[in-house]
């Protein structure tokens, strides 16, 4: 790229920077034509299915495999063959990989120690990264000996010590129960902010990414299918795949009409707005808690509904979900529970209702 | 553990006299071949009365202790070239994919596989064959002795030590070596700080049992030995074929006590060496164990 990766809005130079990378395992493609930039300071969430590439491609940047094809950039810097240990990147391992021979000091001391960095440096930096992990007092312990939320800040520490440029994340919750995983969730968004440093993570969890992501790039078979805010990628997801991972959600199929119309799968025209071309298979994605349930004969003037009969309903306590049965699809209404509302009986015919920015046209 | 059922009964006393049995047929040779080796009767299956006479001929027997410095030369040397030979196959054949590996792995459990005496008399055509191309190419008069020993133990050596070293490695997540390296550590510093400490247990036990398994040899040991030189176990089994004395028991309870006080050695200094850990010490005891039977079982062998 002959603008050095230059970031079009800020005019910075991106942290890392994917150009058509393609990875092969002998005949298999585990990362296909991905291109990507992640800018400088970003909290940059990789998600998919497992097998979908994401960890290769963090890999990749760590230097742990190297690219089959393409570009990878690192704050301008071309890093593609660069091993591991010239690489301004540090890691934290899925199962966290502390040595188990070391103590937690040592095990933090090691990247320092590694680079030759000054006894003293070593000592102080050192302290302050297990006093930003909050491990003061468990400097002396082997991994053994450490639960799993604080092994896991133990291998935060040793990659932060060294003060990377960007600090690479490999499922970092996944091996915690759900407590805890909720507990550092915000503490990893806090700890990034505290630290500036450009995070990449992985992760299978799309609530996991949609809660501490600046951006989201979500993938799948090894390609990148949609880059964006966890909201964009939420509210207009590109492809049934995307809309169907990221959350709940109805698909109803369907075709293109016009760029404003779009043709349901039981021959209705409803306005729906795509840039698709004529004819094109599409899903109209509507989320359950965007979804309105009246009467068949109440249904407000400036909604779109179609009408089913009611199949059950499942009570959570603060919400409820309607499962309603049309002949042709099936969709999922969620409401708050709320007094008051329109509270249909299993059986009934029911009209499942949406306004037209409730709705996104996906390809199919 | 105490949750596990308790025997009772007969069942109790059936296992407990199994038990003890299992130890008397362990241990009784050993207590017999002591006792017998302060017998002041030729005849070594009679006692005649308490001597140290045999001992003192032990001191006495110039063959004999050269034999014993021959035997422990051969081992140390063949223990330290096969262990670093063998940790470096058993590496590459767990860490690295390269071509001809499967063949090169085939290769390596050969030694461990092939009846001693196949190997042995390999080992002397190989030697002879060998030598005379040394001889008629550069005119070196070369004669088995040391050297050829040496080199035939760590023929076989290396394969047990890659063997042991290897299932270690297996255990061993490479996970770890990736975070060294994402941590700034060269290849070698990786194999240093990370890779070596953590298989370290793997090679001491290796060591241990190529150091035995050097020890103990006869067969291959008497085919590649020669004029020159040769080990304690062909000595002995030489000096039975002129007729058994105590002299031979003495032997074997000097061995015994040797190997004795150097498995406690090693266990004392994995005690004290306290950043090694408890696991490095469980795995010392795990590899000693193993040699220290099959020690006892061939020097009953020698006393019969």
């Amino acid at each position: 790229m002959g603008d050095g990766g230059n970031d079009p809005v800020s005019g910075q130079t991106a942290a890392v920077e994917l150009t058509a990378i393609t990875k092969r395992f002998g005949s298999v493609v585990a990362v296909d034509n991905v291109d990507l930039e992640i800018a400088d300071g970003e909290f940059f969430a990789l998600l998919g299915p497992s097998g979908c590439g994401k960890t290769t491609t963090l890999r990749m940047v760590a230097g742990l495999e190297f690219p089959t094809e393409g570009s990878l950039k690192i704050f301008g810097n071309e890093a593609g063959t660069l091993p591991p240990n010239k690489r301004p990147v540090n890691t934290v391992f899925q199962d966290y990989a502390l040595f188990p021979h070391m103590t937690v000091e040592a095990n933090v001391a090691f990247g320092l120690k590694m680079q030759r960095v000054a006894k003293g440096e070593i000592a102080d930096r050192v302290q302050e990264a297990i006093s930003l992990v909050r491990l003061e007092g468990l400097e002396q312990r082997r991994s053994q000996q450490l639960s799993g939320g604080q092994r896991q800040r133990v291998a935060l520490a040793r990659a932060l010590v060294n003060r990377p440029k960007v600090l690479l994340l490999d499922e970092p919750l996944g091996a915690l129960d759900l407590k805890l995983r909720q507990e550092m969730q915000s503490e990893l968004k806090a700890l990034q902010r505290e630290v500036g440093i450009t995070f990449v993570f992985v992760t299978h969890d799309q609530e996991e990414a949609l809660t501490m992501a600046d951006r989201i790039g979500v993938m799948n078979e090894g390609e990148l299918l949609q880059v964006g805010t966890p909201s964009e990628i939420y509210e207009h997801p590109v492809n049934r795949f995307v809309a169907n991972f990221i959350g709940q959600t109805n698909l109803l199929d369907a075709s293109v009409v016009s760029n404003d119309t779009v043709c349901l799968a039981n021959g209705v025209h409803i306005p729906g707005k795509s840039d698709l071309p004529v004819g094109t298979r599409v899903a109209v994605c509507l989320r359950p808690e965007r979804a309105g349930m009246y009467p068949p004969e109440e249904v407000p003037a400036d909604q779109q509904s179609v009408i089913g009969r009611l199949e059950s309903v499942t009570y959570l306590g603060n919400a409820l979900v309607y499962t309603v049965v049309l002949d042709w699809a099936r969709l999922e209404v969620r409401r708050e529970n709320q007094p008051g509302g329109y509270r249909p009986h299993v059986g009934q015919e029911v009209a499942v209702s949406w306004t037209l920015d409730a709705i996104s046209v996906v390809r199919a | 553990m105490s949750s596990t059922v308790q025997p009772r009964g007969t069942t109790k006393i059936a296992l407990t006299a199994h038990s003890w049995l299992v130890y008397l047929f362990f241990f009784a040779p050993i207590f017999v071949l002591i006792v017998f080796s302060f017998s002041d009767d030729r005849n070594v299956g009679r006692w005649g009365g308490f001597t140290l006479e045999w001992y003192q001929d032990f001191v006495e027997h110039s063959q004999l202790q050269n034999a014993v410095w021959v035997s422990i030369r051969v081992a140390l040397l063949s223990t330290v070239i096969s262990v670093v030979l063998g940790t470096l196959g058993a590496l590459a054949l767990e860490r690295f994919k390269f071509k001809g590996r499967k063949v090169f792995d085939a290769l390596l459990y050969l030694p461990i596989i092939i009846p001693d005496v196949t190997m042995a008399v390999m080992m002397l055509l190989f030697f002879a064959e060998f030598f005379e191309i040394l001889d008629s190419v550069f005119g070196w008069d070369v004669q088995k002795g040391l050297g050829s020993i040496t080199i035939s133990h760590i023929a076989f050596n290396i394969s047990f030590v890659s063997v042991v070293v290897r299932a270690r490695l297996a255990g061993m997540s490479e996970v770890l070596e990736e975070a060294a390296l994402d941590l700034y550590a060269t290849r070698w510093k990786t194999f240093r700080y990370v890779t070596f400490p953590q298989i370290v247990p793997g090679v001491a036990g290796g060591a241990l049992l190529a150091l035995t398994l050097s020890l103990d040899d006869v067969v291959i040991t008497q085919f590649a030995a020669g004029p020159g030189a040769t080990t304690l176990p062909v000595f002995v089994f030489g000096l039975i074929r002129r007729g058994v004395t105590p002299l031979i028991n003495a032997t074997s309870v000097l061995m015994l006590a040797a190997s004795v006080i150097l498995v406690a050695l090693s266990l004392a200094f994995q005690q004290f060496s306290g950043r090694g850990g408890r696991p490095s010490l469980r795995a010392a005891r795990e590899a000693v164990s193993a040699p220290s039977t099959t020690n006892t079982q061939i020097k009953e062998g020698i006393t019969q």
